[in-house]
């Protein structure tokens, strides 16, 4: 009797019960999809949320003035400064380029790296050769800025220092932007008109992708001093973007910044201040916090549905080898030895749970393909290997121990069994 | 016995076996120290009431049970020091049995069944099915190989389940109670068959309640509270069984 003459009898034992097969291989196959599927969606999500926050910048922190109606640009995320009382002041000074130049002191900052003052002019109309786009936000500032915020070009070039100090009238546009102005065309080099004003295109922003409602690609950035003086004015600061030197240093950069602008702007003690900061690193910390306990959720979710999973593959196991201990005392009686009918059951349980769970493991990865609830699944791994190696495990156990329990027994004893 | 060579060991040597169930006050005590041997080419019919101990010796002559005290040769080896897989070649080589239940196995056809010991045995494909082919067609069921189990009438399940037994040659085929879910016309064909190969020098133990299905067997065992009480010879070992003899004078 050899194994391949055993692999006959196991395909020939599954395909004397298709009914019973199909089902046992069903359940397992469920289970499998549904702990890849549900493992792939918490790390979808999971990697789709630390992206959106990435996509804001790293190590950095945003001040913003705590006066204005609303400060006007950022990525429309605000959070509340340590100190508690935000009411209107009479002295309240807003942001200015000074106060970032003093960020920018190295000997009272050494933590920051860049500061790039910001401003930002809402809905501005752009046109070029008759094309015309409201560009939803255009942005006045510092090269630094590119790096601090995470907005690399995809083609042509920053704007440079020198730019700035001459106020050349110059902007890196949005994906958006260069899509409804130009179309195909390439924009480098073109001329634009923005408010009004001759803009010259200096560079495409890499793609963004859509950060919450709204979207990263419908922007202009230029020179600071070329959009205050032909758009915005030169009034307070919208916004300072500070970079700190390392993601270690934000903390210390944050302190920093604190004492310089309390000391610029006159606030002591009790008195609330007239800024707000906004820690990156912070905001990812609690984030990341709460994803943690959202994954250790889905994984016991998973785990759960493993178990049932489980629980239920074993029970159609056990139910099929006592159903098929008479079976086995006849094989016994016309001379099976114990290890052909061990080998049967084993070959008969490896076939059931390695099918279903490699379907399993198809669905799984085929659903994953498509979004569900609104998220892209992203595949892990071991979650595979878990959820087929758990389900084969279980399929092998429950197949093979009762099976090899039966073929131990006495073939009248086996025969006898109801 | 008579006139057996000393060097051929009978088919079968049965010595002081007994056979408890249970224990305290559950027990019972099936067999209660049998000894008997049955030559080759022998026909034997063991009778007795229920609950006499029947099946329970012939569980142990095939092999299919142990016996709790006493020792059992089969063609001279003692089945009482074989291991689990030397048991599991012998009743794959020596013995067939063929149970009352018929225990074919369900959804499997005929054919598959017959096939079954010789697949254990080793043979390759198709020899294997020459000669299940051969055996079902030696017990009428040529016609019947595709068929499986619950297809076929209780007659035709039992002569599947004797052309099992038969399959493999062996030097003893046991039968309890092979026509006792049978109808009047299923057990002649049976008994037809059992005396076909009892002609053909096959050894044959069969268990029956019934004197008119013992009449066909050369010797008559009676079996009283697990002890042998009566062993009546009614033809030689060697000649024809009793019913063919009449044919072959
Ligand atoms: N597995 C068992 N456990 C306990 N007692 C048993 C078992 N098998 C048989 N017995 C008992 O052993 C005795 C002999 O049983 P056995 O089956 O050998 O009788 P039998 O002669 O074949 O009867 P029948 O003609 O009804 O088939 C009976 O009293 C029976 O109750
Ligand atoms: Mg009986």
């Amino acid at each position: 009797m050899n194994a391949l003459e055993v692999l006959r009898f196991a395909v020939r034992g599954l395909a004397a019960n298709k009914m019973r097969s199909g089902l046992t291989t069903l359940g397992i196959l469920i289970g499998v999809a549904a702990v890849i599927l549900l493992v792939a969606v918490g790390e979808g999500s999971s990697q789709a949320i630390t992206q959106n926050i990435q996509r804001l910048g790293a190590n950095t922190l945003t001040i913003s003035s705590n006066t204005m109606g609303g400060g006007g640009g950022g990525g429309g995320v605000r959070m509340a400064a340590p100190q508690q009382d935000s009411g209107p002041r009479t002295q309240a000074k807003g942001l200015t380029v000074a106060d970032a130049r003093a960020l920018a002191d190295k000997t009272g900052a050494p933590s920051v790296r860049t500061v790039s003052p910001v401003v930002a002019a809402q809905s501005q109309a752009a046109v070029y050769e008759g094309a015309g786009h409201t560009i939803q936000q255009l942005i006045g500032t510092y090269p630094a800025y590119f790096d601090a915020s995470n907005k690399p070009v995809a083609s042509g070039s920053y704007f440079t220092n020198d730019d700035v100090l001459a106020a050349r009238k110059v902007v890196v546009i949005g994906r958006t932007v260069a899509e409804n102005l130009f179309g195909t065309l390439d924009p480098i080099g073109k001329r634009i008109t923005i408010g009004g004003v001759p803009f010259t295109v200096a560079g495409v922003l890499k793609e963004a992708g859509s950060a919450g409602f709204q979207d990263a690609d419908d922007v202009a950035i230029a020179p600071l001093p070329a959009v205050q003086q032909s758009l915005t004015g030169f009034g307070p600061l919208g916004q300072v973007i500070v970079q700190a030197t390392s993601a270690e240093t934000v903390d210390a950069a944050e302190s920093e910044v604190t004492s310089i602008l309390n000391a610029r702007h006159g606030i002591s003690g009790m008195a609330a201040a007239d800024y707000r900061v906004f820690n990156q690193a912070a905001l990812q910390e609690t984030v990341s916090a709460a994803m943690g306990t959202f994954t250790v959720l889905l994984g016991a979710v998973a785990a759960i549905s493993l178990l049932v999973g489980g629980i239920g593959i074993t029970n159609i196991m056990l139910v099929t080898v006592t159903e098929r201990t008479r079976e086995i005392g006849i094989r016994k009686a016309v001379g099976a030895p114990r290890g052909a009918i061990l080998g049967q059951f084993l070959a008969e349980a490896t076939m059931l749970s390695l099918v279903g769970g490699l379907l399993g493991v198809a669905v799984g990865v085929l659903g994953s393909q498509f979004t569900i609830a609104g998220v892209q699944p992203v595949l892990v791994p071991g979650s595979i290997v878990l959820a087929l190696g758990v389900s084969v495990a279980i399929g092998l156990f429950f197949g093979g121990y009762p099976a090899g329990r039966a073929a131990k027994l006495r073939p009248i004893e086996a025969l006898r069994h109801e | 016995m008579s006139g057996r060579p000393e060097d051929v060991p009978p088919v079968l040597d049965v010595r002081a076996v007994t056979k408890a169930y249970g224990r305290g006050d559950a027990l019972v005590r099936a067999l209660r120290g049998v000894s008997l041997t049955v030559d080759r080419g022998d026909y034997v019919a063991v009778m007795g009431a229920s609950g006499s101990g029947k099946s329970t010796l012939m569980n142990i002559l095939g092999c299919l049970d142990v016996p709790s005290t006493g020792r059992y040769l089969v063609d001279g080896t003692d089945a009482g020091a074989l291991d689990e897989r030397q048991l599991s070649i012998l009743r794959n080589r020596k013995i067939g049995f063929v149970f009352q239940s018929f225990n074919l196995i369900p959804r499997m056809t005929a054919l598959a069944n017959v096939e079954l010991p010789l697949a254990y045995g080793g043979l390759k494909a198709g020899e294997r099915r020459r000669r299940a082919l051969a055996a079902l067609s030696l017990v009428g069921l040529a016609d019947r190989t595709r068929h499986e189990p619950n297809e076929l009438s209780g007659g035709q399940q039992q002569r599947v389940a004797i052309a099992r037994a038969l399959v493999t040659a062996p030097a003893l085929l046991l039968a309890d109670e092979p026509t006792g879910n049978l109808d009047s016309a299923s057990t002649r064909d049976v008994l037809n068959i059992l005396d076909q190969l009892s002609m053909a020098g096959r050894t044959i133990v069969m268990i029956t309640h019934e004197d008119d299905v013992a009449g066909h067997a050369k010797r008559i065992l009676r079996l009283v509270d697990g002890q042998v009480v009566e062993d009546r010879r009614r033809s030689p070992v060697a000649g024809p069984p009793p019913k063919l003899a009449g044919v072959t004078a």
